[in-house]
């Protein structure tokens, strides 16, 4: 279970947003949405301490984790996969080599087991063929998938996915939200998905928290999102062009 | 961010760096990579520095004395001492700041810039151990190797442009830079090599390390890793000279 409580951050004299909590419990399929700058990157940025708030608490099974030790901080970050919104596949080496990354450096695992383990996450994300190819080779949906693969090879306890489905085209997002599902129910993958793709929140979430004016806004399940009358969160709804009421 | 602020982050990661420099199963392979990156790779530009350095050197040295009645020998010994004191550390070093200290901070900044540092970090590495760790290093050990054959290759183009153009004979060119030569002088060289190694390394893993702001942003750090590195290596060569010469 990770536990947010009362995080403020700003970078110089600019509030990103203050006074955030909200819960993740464990199997969790949780979606934060708003709007572009909104702060939903920073904010999850903060859940593995890749970013430091100015004030508040991220506990991780009892734990603030912002105050561990960097031996145990790294320890700690093992437990996470994310999937980054530009994909940060490594240039320097090709797909099998990404994917077999952490592998090779946090596991004693043989060069034969590695084969397999990468092979069979390379399939799980219907890359069984890129195997040998460079990361510049790889479409933008290929890219994402490659770093799916990455981010679970290790079978964490929380995946995070930034903007998931940014860029793509309808049938490529269609196919990235199967694999979060995929992944959250096969693996039970505690899931936060950073999105302002409201598609994907009724494909993925379980709940929802909603970011506006530099606070959490809104937060429940997303049958209560579906029903909400919050009139800023309609507003970013409708103005996502989906009619919720019909679906 | 002041000059303060900025020399503080830039202390604080060259500690971080010390720190985890024992960690070498993290880096061997990075280490590995970058020595022949920055050695292997930079020799054509080394020697081809070192010869035009070292010809161009005798060619003036030569028409500045050919109306005194100095002694020719005395080109040979100018010329040799200027490369192994001076030339051979300072300018081979200010061409690799613009080889070496751009590629380094172009790498790591771009790596920043598409969170590819983030992933490493989130999976658990120590990213200055992964990456600023095995570039400082390999500089250090290669700057004073390639300070070596920069030097050599500056006395051989001497040499040669002395035989080639008439201005001195091969013997007294050698018997000229005998005449003068103290081992310290090739200790001295390879110190200043040694500091120029790190700072053109440390500060362009600095500048890529921190980099922020997209494409406009990698090209910035670029080019300040390398006019920072130029900078800090004349002012280096000038503290050096004036601590121990």
């Amino acid at each position: 279970m990770i536990e947010v409580q009362h995080l403020t951050k700003s970078f110089g004299s600019t509030l990103v947003w203050e006074d955030v909590n909200f819960t993740i419990n464990e199997g969790d399929k949780l979606a934060v949405i708003g709007r572009s700058g909104s702060g939903k990157s920073v904010l999850i940025k903060h859940l593995n301490a890749l970013l430091y708030p100015d004030s508040g608490k991220v506990i991780i099974d009892g734990e603030n984790i912002f105050d561990l030790e960097y031996v145990a901080l790294r320890k700690m970050r093992q437990r996470f996969g994310i999937l980054f919104q530009g994909s940060a596949l490594f240039d320097s080496i090709n797909t099998f080599e990404n994917v077999a990354f952490p592998l090779r450096y946090f596991t004693d695992k043989s060069e034969e087991e590695i084969k397999e383990l990468v092979n069979e996450a390379l399939k799980s994300v219907n890359l069984a063929d890129a195997a040998e190819k460079d990361t510049s080779e790889l479409s933008g949906g290929m890219r994402r998938r490659v770093a799916l693969a990455r981010a679970t090879i290790l079978r964490p306890d929380f995946l995070i996915y930034d903007e998931p489905t940014s860029g793509l085209d309808p049938q490529t997002s269609n196919e990235i939200n199967r694999l979060i599902n995929a992944f959250a129910e096969d693996s039970h993958i505690t899931s936060i998905v950073v999105t302002h793709d409201i598609h994907s929140v009724l494909d993925v979430a379980k709940t929802v928290i909603f970011l506006e004016d530099g606070h959490l806004h809104w937060q429940g399940t997303k049958e209560e999102m579906k029903n909400s009358n919050n009139k800023e969160l309609l507003d970013f709804i409708t103005a996502s062009e989906y009619r919720i009421k019909n679906n | 961010m002041n000059a303060l602020e900025k020399t503080g982050q830039y202390g604080l990661l060259i500690y971080k760096a010390l720190r985890s420099s024992y960690d070498i199963k993290v880096y061997r392979e990075n280490l590995v990579n970058e020595l022949v990156k920055i050695g292997y790779d930079s020799l054509p530009i080394v020697l081809l520095t070192g010869v035009f350095t070292g010809a161009v050197m005798t060619i003036q040295t030569s028409y500045q004395l050919q109306l005194s009645y100095v002694p020719r020998t005395v080109i040979g010994s100018i010329v040799s001492e200027s490369i192994l004191i001076e030339l051979a550390a300072v300018i081979t070093s200010l061409v690799l700041a613009g080889k070496i200290g751009a590629r380094i901070a172009t790498e790591l900044g771009t790596m920043r810039v598409s969170e590819q540092i983030d992933a490493l970090e989130s999976m658990g590495f120590n990213s200055v151990t992964f990456l600023v760790v095995p570039r400082v290093l390999a500089g250090l050990i290669m700057f004073p190797v390639l300070y070596i054959i920069a030097a050599a290759a500056g006395i051989g183009g001497g040499l040669a442009a002395g035989k080639l153009s008439g201005a001195l004979p091969v013997a007294q060119f050698m018997q000229g830079a005998r005449q003068y030569f103290f081992p310290w002088d090739v200790i001295f060289g390879m110190l200043k090599a040694f500091v120029f190694g790190f700072v053109i390394t440390s500060v362009s893993c600095y500048k890529g390390y921190y980099a922020s702001g997209g494409a406009e942003g990698v090209g910035e750090c670029t080019t300040q890793a390398t006019v920072l590195s130029c900078i800090y290596v004349l002012l280096a060569d000038f503290v050096l000279a004036a601590i121990l010469l």
